[in-house]
C-alpha cells in the first residue's frame, strides 16, 4: 500500500500535454503537407519532397510529419516539465489537430482546392 | 504454398505488424478503460498498468514497423512506372489500377488516403503510450486525461484500420507480385 500511496502522489500533466498536443501537431502536419502538395504537385514544394525517388513525394510528407511531431514534442516537454496545464483546452486542441490530420489526408478534400 | 520475396514483405506488413495492431486494440483499450477505482482495487490497478505499458509500447512499435515497411518497402514495388511498350502490368500494380475505369478508384480514392492516413497512427499510438508509462497507476484518477488517451487509441486505430481495409482490397484488385 506504501507503494500505492507514493504512485498516486501527484504529478504534474505537463508532460502528457506535451506529449498529446505533439501528437496533434504531427498528424496535423501530415494533413496539411500533404494536402499542399497534393493541390498542386508541380509545385517546387513538392518536387523537394521526393526523398527518395521509390517512395516519391511520401518519403518527405511523412518524414517531415514525423520530425515536425517528435521536435515539438521535444520542445513542448522541455517548457512544461514542470509545469500543471490547462489540460482540458491543450486536449481539445490537440483533438482538433488530429481531425485536420484525417481530412488533409481524405483524397475528397483535395478537389475542393484545385 | 510458396511466396515470393515482394508478397513475403506485403505480408510482413499487412498481415504481421498491421494486424497485430488491429488485433491488440480492443485489448489495449479495455485495459485503459478499466483503470478506474470503482472498477479495480489498488492492486488490480497497478497490474493493469503494468501490463499496459508493456502492451501498448509493444503495439505502437508494430504499428511504427507496419508503416515503414509499408512506405519503404512494398510501396516502391506497387507504384513503379511500367518500362514503355509494356502490355502485361501484372507487376506493376499502379499502373493495372489505372489502366481500367472500373479499378481507377482503388488507386484514385484507396490507395491515395491509405497510404498518408497510415501514419497518422503511429503518432497517435506513441503517445498513448507514453501517457500511460508517465502517469502509471495514477491514470486510474485522471479521469480526462484517461478519455483522451483513449480517443487518440481509437483515433490511431481507425487510421489503422483504414489503411488496412484498402491494403486488403487493393492486394485482391492487383497485389503486388
Amino acid at each position: 500500500m506504501a507503494t500505492l500511496a507514493k504512485d498516486f502522489t501527484e504529478k504534474v500533466n505537463g508532460p502528457v500535454s506535451a506529449a498529446l498536443l505533439a501528437g496533434g501537431i504531427g498528424c496535423a502536419a501530415m494533413g496539411l503537407i500533404t494536402l499542399i502538395q497534393e493541390v498542386n504537385d508541380k509545385s517546387a514544394f513538392a518536387k523537394s519532397l521526393v526523398w527518395n525517388k521509390g517512395v516519391g513525394a511520401l518519403s518527405g510528407k511523412s518524414m517531415w510529419a514525423i520530425i515536425i511531431f517528435f521536435v515539438a514534442w521535444a520542445i513542448l516537454h522541455y517548457v512544461w516539465k514542470d509545469k500543471e496545464t490547462d489540460f482540458a483546452r491543450i486536449s481539445s486542441i490537440a483533438i482538433a489537430l488530429l481531425v485536420v490530420g484525417l481530412l488533409g489526408t481524405f483524397p475528397p478534400v483535395w478537389g475542393l482546392f484545385k | 504454398m510458396e511466396m515470393n520475396l515482394r508478397e513475403t514483405w506485403t505480408v510482413v506488413h499487412g498481415m504481421v505488424f498491421g494486424f497485430i495492431f488491429l488485433l491488440g486494440f480492443s485489448g489495449a483499450l479495455y485495459m485503459i478503460y478499466s483503470m478506474k477505482p470503482q472498477l479495480l482495487t489498488a492492486e488490480g490497478i497497478s497490474k493493469t498498468v503494468n501490463g499496459a505499458k508493456v502492451y501498448l509500447w509493444g503495439l505502437a512499435l508494430s504499428v511504427w514497423a507496419a508503416v515503414f515497411t509499408g512506405a519503404w518497402v512494398v510501396y516502391p514495388w506497387y507504384r513503379a512506372v511500367p518500362p514503355d511498350g509494356t502490355t502485361d502490368l501484372t507487376h506493376f500494380p499502379k499502373f493495372l489500377l489505372l489502366a481500367s475505369e472500373s479499378t481507377a478508384k482503388w488507386h484514385e480514392f484507396g490507395m491515395e488516403w491509405k497510404e498518408h492516413v497510415a501514419f497518422l497512427a503511429p503518432i497517435a499510438a506513441t503517445v498513448v503510450a507514453f501517457v500511460v508509462s508517465y502517469y502509471g497507476p495514477q491514470l486510474a484518477k485522471r479521469v480526462g486525461e484517461r478519455r483522451a488517451v483513449m480517443i487518440f487509441f481509437i483515433f490511431a486505430f481507425v487510421a489503422t484500420a483504414i489503411a488496412g481495409m484498402f491494403g486488403a482490397f487493393i492486394t485482391k484488385a492487383a497485389a503486388v507480385r
